[in-house]
């Protein structure tokens, strides 16, 4: 194998699991450090710049972080990442002194952004402080669009969104709330310089199934039916409930209706449990409700008395694989189920709707009626207009609509300045040693054996009898530190120096985790068979460093490397060091272009 | 040294030996030594080689007696039984817990200045009369707690780190060890694994007195250009005679091996060596001409390592004692004291 380069970003982020599942690649343990410290409203600063709503995505996230947590290999349960945000957002000071400033002079660009939800919030917190004047319009009188509309208040408070939404608003951001675009052509005839849509997926799906017309008063859409509750038009349903569908929207529908006098509620799925969309911890919180989950029931009819819904009918079914591995549901032969209840919740998925954008309006789409999107600039066919969120790809979370806006306020600001939008900027990347003295890191280098803490939930009695009373009760100081002394830190990398090395072997035996071994080169798929332990993960990088004096190489399988920093601490020479490797994303910006050759 | 403890968290993929344990079973507590020190790699070896023998720790006496080698027992096998003994004195008390209880397995760890100065004649004695047991030196050539000063194993000529000349001659323990009858003797470095962990798997399988000289270089002292026992001189000096593979009596021998190139030796507990000669002529039975081939190589500036003499058909200690089998911390007042009619029985038998 070649030589590692380790002046390459993306090496060293590689091994920084969380943040490089991180769709807007946060620096995750950087912040918990700060928390660890008591540093909380630092913490909230790093994750600010990085993903703009620390505290609504402590409370929401669908956190692709933690599936991809060290800890997970070496242990078992993924560090906490998102509650311990929660925690920076909870226990922060006062930090609005620290925000940008709304810009003293305007540079005379206007962008409108459509849709007042986390992707246009976002391309709004990174232009408006450059100077473009920025336009917020969304339907809705308040800003936030799904995040207020469709996730429940006992998950996540308004406060925490009017704070969070008004750090952005107050970089001198114009939100016209309550004004639906109904025109894209409309919109461009108002000659902005770019065009943000950030619409996200607001349609509902329907089942057309017999019954659906004939008992259509208990019949509801989910998602439209959580944000009447949000809204407060909505405060009451059946004391029998059937939610379809198996995901996060289901677990939201269904966990609002033990609020709301759903005192048999109940969740039926096609597939399989395991199989359901909806997070794991979603699942959980709603079986914790007293939410039964049913699976491998297909709805085939919705039976009602005269228009008055009395049930849903299923076909029960079961799991059967085809030769090439593909599933399909098949009869299991058993008879159908009917389910008695007195109102139904379809949450079975969503789906983008641009009716407002006229097909000849110079926005070419594609054969799903979506957008034609470029994956990398969000630009659509139309050069001065971008798409991103929900609206670009289809329906995904709040972390990824954050990662799309940034992206999408970078190929504006390039755009705006006359540059190539497809040229993309490099992260910034910041790499020291945290060597103190012989047997001192400037990071906690012990291991902490502790297995992961829960969250502690308001009781379930009082819980059930408020809709807008906040289930989980966060993190307190005490936990949180607990919870963060769990960090791998794994920013904190093993750098190897070759010419340093005499071989002496200190480091391959003090290595709690076999992660290290010397031995003569070779091609990568047979040298993971041979190294002290097997290098089994393939989607883990081998660290490679040859140039010893024996003519053996240095391997490092980084799969499940503790970043304990004994290594370094055996090492006679020096030859292992602990470096603190620090990335962060280039968001618009002067940095995000390239310096500009000076007449002089 | 490091003063954290090693975590307890260990590769998801570790192999685990017939016992069920991984190596990191048969670890003991975190290293004080210095960072970089052979012995370290040593204690290494022995966690190895006691992990792949599938030993049951608790069937496992290590001895030592003063010095930073004699410190290495606490980071090796924290589950067996130890003794910290006087300085020089771990053979004795060896040979008297071997005598005791012959049924463990004696692991002593002595160093430079244990064996070949202050404890030189124990080391005599426990050889001569074949106790059985692995011998392990540590051998950096220095006195490193007190600071660098040359061991009794310094070779002449070569320089301390400040740069005097040792004027003294060495004391070559494996040729020694072959002068007294050790039945089993090596040389290796701690440098080198592949070569030393097969070795001291052959040398606790060997029934008698096996004796392994390691050599380790000191970091701190001895690491020096000028010395004799640094890293980069062992390494471009290593003559190296033979390769090892032990394969255990449960396993069938399975290995192949070009022919006329590998002498499988058996071993007393039906374990058996298979010997890869580097050498063509090097005859490891030979005790007379194991000793000549040490001496003329030394001559020459060069370290011979590996398996350098094995002896066929060796014995302890307990043979020569006719000893019974049961160990006799295992015998009991009856067997011990048979009473008056016996003793007037057996005197009558004298007279």
């Amino acid at each position: 194998m070649k030589n590692t380069d380790i002046s390459d970003p993306q090496y060293f982020h590689k091994v920084v699991d969380c943040q490089y599942a991180c769709p807007a690649h946060t620096p995750v343990p950087e912040y918990i450090r700060m928390i660890a410290a008591g540093r909380y409203g630092d913490a909230y600063m790093v994750n600010w710049k990085s993903n703009v709503f620390p505290g609504i995505l402590g409370r929401t996230c669908d956190r692709p972080c933690e599936p991809a947590c060290r800890r997970v290999r070496v242990e078992e349960e993924p560090v906490a990442i998102c509650r311990l945000k929660r925690v920076a957002a909870d226990f922060k000071e006062d930090v609005t002194a620290r925000m940008p400033k709304p810009p003293q002079h305007r540079n005379g660009k206007r962008i409108a952004l459509v849709g007042g939800g986390p992707a246009s919030l976002t391309v709004a917190r990174d232009l408006a402080p450059l100077g473009y004047s920025v336009t917020v319009f969304d339907a809705d009188k308040k800003v936030g669009g799904m995040i207020r509309t469709q996730i429940p208040k006992f998950r996540l408070p308004d406060s925490v969104i009017d704070e969070e939404t008004n750090y952005v608003l107050d970089l001198g951001v114009d939100f016209r709330g309550g004004q639906r675009i109904d025109s894209m052509k409309a919109l461009l005839a108002q000659d902005w310089d770019a065009i943000f849509v950030g619409t996200g997926a607001p349609r509902g799906r329907d089942l057309d199934l017999p019954g659906r017309k004939e008992a259509a008063a208990n019949i509801h859409i989910g998602i439209d039916w959580l944000s009447s509750v949000s809204f407060g038009h909505i405060t009451k349903i059946g004391r029998r409930v059937i939610v379809l569908g198996g995901g996060n929207t289901a677990m939201d529908c269904c966990r609002s209706s033990r609020r709301l006098g759903g005192e048999e509620v109940q969740v039926v799925v096609r597939s399989g449990f395991d199989e359901m969309k909806a997070s794991p911890w979603e699942k959980e919180d709603a079986q914790h409700e007293g939410i039964p989950i049913h699976n491998f029931l297909v709805p085939k009819e919705f039976t009602h008395d005269n228009g008055k819904l009395t049930g849903v009918v299923f076909e029960k079914v079961k799991a059967e694989f085809d030769a090439k591995g593909r599933r399909k549901l098949v009869n299991a032969g058993e008879p159908d189920q009917h389910f008695p209840c007195d109102d139904v919740l379809v949450a079975v998925g969503q789906e983008n709707a641009f009716p407002w954008i006229e097909r000849d309006a110079g926005i070419d789409f594609d054969e799903w009626n979506m957008p034609k999107v470029d994956k990398v600039t969000f630009q659509s066919s139309n050069r001065k207009v971008f798409f991103g969120g929900d609206a670009a790809f289809g329906p995904k979370n709040i972390i990824w609509a954050v990662a799309h806006g940034h992206e999408a306020a970078v190929s504006i600001d390039k755009m705006l300045n006359g540059e190539d939008i497809a040229d993309r900027p490099m992260p910034a990347v910041e790499v020291m040693s945290q060597k103190m003295g012989i047997h001192e890191w400037s990071y906690d280098n012990q291991i902490d054996l502790d297995k992961r803490y829960k969250v502690p939930h308001r009781d379930l009695g009082i819980a059930l009898k408020d809709i807008k009373s906040e289930v989980e009760l966060g993190f307190d100081v005490e936990l949180a530190l607990k919870e963060a002394g769990r960090c791998l830190n794994c920013d904190v990398q093993t750098v190897f120096n070759a010419p340093l090395c005499i071989e002496c072997d200190a480091c391959v035996d003090i290595c709690p985790m076999d992660c290290i071994t010397f031995t003569q080169n070779g091609e990568e798929a047979e040298l993971r068979t041979r190294l002290t332990a097997p290098a089994l993960n393939l989607t883990q990088d081998l660290y490679v460093q040859d140039g010893l004096k024996t003519g053996r190489a240095m391997i490092k399988d980084e799969d499940v490397c503790l970043h304990c920093g004994l290594c370094a601490e055996r090492c006679p020479t020096g030859a292992w060091d602990m470096q603190k490797y620090l990335l962060e994303m280039t968001h618009a910006g002067s940095s995000c272009r390239p310096p500009r050759r000076s007449a002089a | 040294m490091t003063y954290l403890a090693k975590p307890k968290f260990h590769h998801p993929n570790l192999p685990k030996n017939e016992l069920g344990y991984t190596h990191r079973d048969y670890e003991g507590t975190v290293s004080t030594l210095c960072a970089g020190c052979g012995h370290d790699s040593i204690t290494a070896a022995i966690i190895q080689a006691c992990f792949e023998l599938s030993i049951e720790p608790h069937r496992v006496a290590k001895i030592s007696g003063i010095g930073c080698s004699s410190k290495t027992p606490t980071y090796f096998l924290g589950n067996s039984h130890g003794f910290n003994s006087v300085h020089g004195r771990m053979p004795s008390v060896v040979t008297g817990a071997n005598l005791a209880n012959r049924d463990l397995i004696y692991l002593g760890v002595s160093g430079d200045g244990d064996s070949a100065s202050i404890g030189f004649g124990q080391f005599a004695h426990a050889l001569r009369r074949g106790v059985n047991m692995t011998y392990i030196v540590e051998n950096n050539g220095v006195y490193g707690l007190t600071k660098g000063q040359f061991s009794a194993t310094a070779d002449r000529g070569s320089k301390s780190k400040r740069g005097v000349v040792n004027t003294d001659n060495s004391i070559d323990l494996a040729a020694i060890a072959l002068q007294l009858g050790a039945s089993f003797v090596a040389r290796s470095f701690s440098g080198d694994k592949q070569q030393l962990v097969p070795i001291i798997k052959a040398a606790i399988a060997h029934k008698g007195a096996a004796f392994i000289d390691i050599i380790s270089p000191c970091v701190a002292f001895n690491n020096h250009a000028g010395s004799t026992k640094s890293f980069d001189f062992v390494r471009e000096h290593n003559e190296a005679v033979n390769r090892l593979d032990v394969i255990s009596s449960r396993m069938p021998i399975e290995v192949k091996y070009d022919p006329g190139t590998v002498e499988i030796v058996e071993q007393h507990d039906g374990s058996t060596i298979a010997l890869r000669k580097l050498d063509a002529d090097y005859q490891v039975h030979d005790r007379a001409a194991a000793q000549g081939f040490l001496q003329q190589h030394a001559a020459r500036g060069q370290i011979v390592t590996g398996l350098l003499y094995v002896e066929k058909d060796a014995d302890d200690l307990h043979s020569s004692l006719d000893t019974v089998d049961t160990p006799l911390n295992a015998l009991n007042e009856k067997e011990l004291c048979p009473g008056q009619a016996a003793l007037d029985k057996f005197n009558a038998s004298m007279r």
